[in-house]
């Protein structure tokens, strides 16, 4: 029967199972957020926020806001017990100096050389880099967790087309048709949804897929 | 000891136009209000303001974004402003804006480095893109990296949660971000407190902002209402 899940909950559900307790997290605005909906019971992840916390929590009830405490979507959110607050330059001195464990953001592109481009569009959008330049150098893992195609049109290339926000950095690809892994000779599909074929998967990607050898159904 | 408490009119009475000024604050979380709108009633021009984001109209830096006072903007992060994205496109030249785009790390560090006396650091952010265009870049132990330059300014506003009248300040949740460096990295510091208490009130474990800092401190910022 075919998955009747929103893609995003599909990929935010396959993204939480490569976090492990005790993990430092630093989750993008948007569907990457979603994540920490998804987290096994038995998993506690830390999450940071790049505008000065270290343990958020969920976003606050309405009625109940600290109108100090926001994330960096700045929306207003609580803080677990254990919390720290700090400012932007020690966050980022987190951020770079390799202390973060895995960041998860959503992307414009991604190509077969891990390049990562999220931050402008020639043009058209300039919104700014914020802190995902920061992020995707930093982090000892690079998580990238988008819808597969941008209403059928490739997202995961050859080569990038719009400028990057780093060059070789993504480790894995989570979209609603699967899993990919980048490898030094190209993007690996390590599972696929159940929904898709492979050369469905492979119809709708701007690079040639390795199929792994191990390929199994996305979790 | 000299008196830095004023009202806010004459705490920003020394700002000129063309002045560099760097705004405390994260989608204007740590903005202090009270002194924005002393600017905006001032009306000084040609402003470069240094400051994570944009704010968003209404709010932050927004509010002189919105009265034409903002020449350049060095910022992180725009997108959840449109109007900057309005100026930089006009075609009115007095109301076209300069937005010079900064990685939030970078910019954090930029600010420190230029209130504590670095001539510069080494980051990889941005090696390979079009952040290291007229950069130099440097190899330490096989690992490119940009240098970058420090950033000061003539004034600092600056948030305080809690500031004694010595200016000693403490800043509550996710208000502290960028205010910490910038009220190192000016010439001119103005403090905007929530509350203003004796010196000595404050515990020396909680102090952030030393009053060593702080030239001037405006009472009377309230917490933002939703």
């Amino acid at each position: 029967m075919a998955d009747m899940r929103d893609p995003k909950e599909i990929i935010a559900s396959r993204v939480a199972k490569e976090l492990k307790d005790g993990d430092v997290v630093n989750l993008g605005i948007g569907l990457p957020t979603m994540v920490a909906n998804f987290l096994p019971e038995d998993v506690h992840i830390i999450l940071q926020s790049e505008n000065g916390i270290m343990g958020m929590g969920p976003a606050a009830e309405k009625g109940k806001e600290d109108v100090d405490i926001v994330n960096a979507g700045a929306q207003y959110v609580t803080v677990n017990p254990g919390a720290m607050f700090f400012d932007s330059s020690t966050s980022f001195g987190i951020i770079r100096g390799g202390h973060v464990d895995a960041t998860v953001l959503g992307s414009l592109e991604v190509d077969c050389h891990g390049n990562i481009a999220n931050w402008i569009v020639p043009g058209k959008m300039v919104p700014g880099m914020g802190g995902a330049m920061d992020l995707v150098v930093g982090a000892k893992k690079v998580i990238v967790a988008m819808q597969h195609t941008n209403k059928g049109a490739h997202k995961i290339l050859d080569e990038c087309t719009l400028p990057y926000t780093a060059v070789n950095v993504v480790d894995m690809i989570v979209t609603e048709m699967g899993v990919m892994e980048v490898t030094k000779d190209g993007i690996m599909l390590t599972e696929i949804h159940p929904d898709y074929t492979v050369e469905q998967v492979q119809e709708a990607t701007g690079t040639k897929l390795i199929i792994s050898p191990d390929l199994k159904p996305m979790q | 000891m000299k008196n830095k408490i004023m009202t806010a009119q004459e705490a920003v009475a020394p700002i000129r136009d063309g002045a560099t000024i760097m705004v405390g604050g994260f989608m204007a979380c740590g903005t202090p209000e009270i002194l924005i709108d002393a600017l905006v009633e001032k009306g000084v021009k040609n402003l470069t303001i240094i400051c994570n984001d944009a704010g968003v109209p209404g709010r932050g830096v927004g509010k002189l974004l919105t009265n034409g006072q903002i020449k350049t903007l060095i910022a992180s992060h725009v997108g959840l402003n449109p109007e900057v994205a309005q100026r930089m496109n006009t075609d009115v030249p007095e109301d076209k804006l300069e937005c010079i785009l900064v990685p939030q790390g970078t910019l954090a560090e930029r600010i420190r480095a230029g209130g504590t006396g670095l001539g510069g650091f080494l980051t990889p952010t941005g090696v390979g893109t079009i952040v290291a265009e007229g950069k130099q870049v440097i190899n330490i132990d096989g690992r490119d990296y940009l240098l970058e330059k420090p950033l000061k300014a003539d004034v600092a506003l600056i948030r305080g949660s809690v500031t004694d009248k010595f200016g000693n300040t403490t800043y509550n949740g996710t208000t502290r971000n960028f205010n910490p460096m910038m009220a190192t990295a000016a010439d001119y510091v103005i403090v905007g407190a929530c509350e203003i208490v004796e010196i000595g009130e404050i515990d020396p474990n909680n102090v952030v902002t030393s009053g060593i800092f702080v030239d001037a401190i405006v009472g009377g910022e309230k917490p933002w209402q939703i």
